[in-house]
């Protein structure tokens, strides 16, 4: 019953993360571009949690935790820039 | 019904229930007319939906595993408190971008103006004197 929840729900976080590169592709503005990269590695963190389910390992947290961590980093990173010009003063 | 067989039916409807808000987040960033509503459908579906994958992560291993482990909890925790700080961030870059929204606002109180942080160029032709010694 796991493996068939983990296969439906690797297959609609795949077609999310391609939703969010046609926005990424398509995005008016470099906001909607900075928007659909974080929600990219959301879908990312989501994907590889599922996967180290269905395949039983813990050895996808560490893994899940850096994209955390440099999802983040990189949205303040690039707002940041949009809104003084410059990253770090 | 045993209870092996709950907790198996319990961790597949958390990762299913989580799938779908991730999907609904991407599909209203996808399908939203405005960057201000498409700001909704990211921040707050999708960070529900990561939280129910990690409850499920964490019960799975917990209950029918028995190694259970404080990853998730970390995680959860750190992306339910950045997921408010990017979308803030994110509005008021788009406030400060956008011309026509400063001026359809009423003005805030105090000197600055909507954006706080405005930018190098703004900064230095606003204020005639140098407002404090360097330190």
């Amino acid at each position: 019953m796991i493996a068939t929840a983990c296969l439906v729900a690797v297959g609609a976080i795949s077609v999310s993360a391609v939703m969010n590169l046609y926005r990424l592709g398509r995005g008016p503005d470099v906001l909607d571009r900075i928007l659909s990269l974080e929600t990219l590695v959301i879908n990312t963190i989501g994907l590889v949690v599922v996967i180290g389910i269905w395949f039983g390992t813990a050895l996808y947290f560490e893994i899940a935790l850096l994209f955390v961590a440099v999802g983040f980093l990189s949205t303040v990173a690039f707002c940041k820039y949009l809104l003084r010009g410059n990253v770090i003063e | 019904m045993t209870m092996a067989w709950l907790s198996e039916f319990l961790v597949s409807a958390l990762i299913l229930i989580g799938a779908f808000f991730l999907f609904v987040g991407s599909f209203g960033l996808m399908k939203l007319p405005d960057i201000m509503r498409r700001l909704h459908a990211p921040t707050k579906s999708t960070t529900l939906g990561i939280g129910s994958l990690l409850i499920a992560s964490m019960l799975y291993f917990a209950l029918l595993r028995d190694e259970p482990s404080l990853h998730e909890l970390i995680m959860s925790v750190f992306l339910f408190l950045t997921a408010p700080i990017t979308a803030h961030m994110i509005s008021k870059a788009h406030i400060l971008r956008s011309r026509a929204l400063q001026q359809e606002l009423p003005k805030p109180p105090g000197e600055e103006g909507w954006a706080t942080l405005d930018p190098h160029g703004v900064d230095e032709a606003r204020s005639t004197e140098p407002a404090q010694p360097p330190r």
